[in-house]
C-alpha cells in the first residue's frame, strides 16, 4: 500500500516449497499482513521459484542437467502439484474447483492482489544459478534477485519470519 | 437505515479469509479521514478478524450488526 506506515511491522516469508497448497498458505498470510499495513517480503528459493515463473519455456538452462531439471520441474502459478493427494494432477484440479466454489482466490489472483498491496517478491540468486534460470524467466512483479545476506538483512528487521 | 452516516459500502459477501480484510484495506485506502465504511460479509471469521484488523491498523470500529447471514461491520477511517 502506498500510505504504508513503517511502524506497523513487517513479515518476511521464505517460500522454499513449490506446491500449490503451501504457496497459497504463504499468500494468505502475505495478503492478510499487507492488508494490516505491514510491509511484506517473500523470498522465493529452490522449488518455490516455480510459483513466480512465467508460463511457457519448457527448456531452460545452459547444460543438459539444468535443461533436464527444468523440464521435469516445469511449473508456474497455474500449474503446481499438491504436497498431499496430488493423484497425478487430479488433486490440484479438484482443489481449484473446491476453492472457487468457496470464492477463495486462485494462486494467480493471490499473486496479483499481493503485488497490488505492495508485497515484495525476491527470487533467490543461488537457486537461480544452480537451475540455470534468469530474471526474465520470472514474473515482472518481482523485485531484484537477492542473496542470502540480503534476505537476512530484511529478516533481521521483521517481527514475523516464516519458512514455508 | 443505519445509525451511522455511511460514506461507502463494501459488499464482501461470498468472500472468504483473508479477502474481506484485503478488500476493506483497499476500500479504506481510497477514503478520507473520518469517513465511514460499511462492510457486508457472510464470513463468520470476519466478525473476529475485522475488529483485530481495525485495531492493528489504527482505524476505529464503530459497531457490528448481524442481519440473518449478513454481518455488517462499520469502520471509521482514522
Amino acid at each position: 500500500m502506498t500510505d504504508q506506515i513503517k511502524n506497523k511491522g513487517s513479515v518476511t516469508l521464505v517460500l522454499f516449497s513449490g506446491e500449490m497448497d503451501k504457496a497459497i498458505a504463504a499468500f494468505v498470510i502475505a495478503t492478510a499482513a499487507a492488508s494490516m499495513g505491514m510491509s511484506v517480503n517473500i523470498f522465493f528459493t529452490f522449488w518455490g521459484l516455480n510459483v513466480i515463473k512465467k508460463e511457457g519455456g519448457l527448456i531452460k538452462g545452459q547444460n543438459w542437467m539444468q535443461k533436464m531439471l527444468n523440464m521435469m520441474n516445469y511449473g508456474h502459478a497455474k500449474k503446481l502439484a499438491l504436497s498431499k493427494m496430488n493423484m497425478a494432477g487430479m488433486g490440484p484440479m479438484m482443489l481449484k474447483v473446491m476453492m472457487s466454489e468457496k470464492k477463495v482466490p486462485s494462486l494467480k489472483e493471490f499473486i496479483k492482489t499481493a503485488s497490488e498491496l505492495g508485497v515484495k517478491f525476491y527470487p533467490c540468486e543461488m537457486s537461480m544459478s544452480v537451475m540455470g534460470l534468469r530474471q526474465e524467466d520470472f514474473l515482472d512483479e518481482c523485485e531484484d534477485v537477492i542473496g542470502a545476506v540480503s534476505y537476512l538483512a530484511i529478516a533481521k528487521t521483521s517481527e514475523v519470519n516464516l519458512f514455508i | 437505515m443505519s445509525e451511522y452516516a455511511i460514506n461507502k459500502t463494501l459488499d464482501a459477501r461470498g468472500l472468504s479469509c483473508p479477502m474481506p480484510s484485503v478488500k476493506t484495506a483497499l476500500a479504506l485506502e481510497k477514503m478520507s479521514l473520518g469517513e465511514v465504511l460499511e462492510v457486508l460479509t457472510d464470513d463468520p471469521v470476519s466478525k473476529k478478524d475485522l475488529p483485530v484488523w481495525a485495531q492493528s491498523t489504527g482505524n476505529e470500529l464503530l459497531g457490528i450488526k448481524e442481519e440473518e447471514k449478513t454481518i455488517k461491520i462499520y469502520l471509521k477511517k482514522a
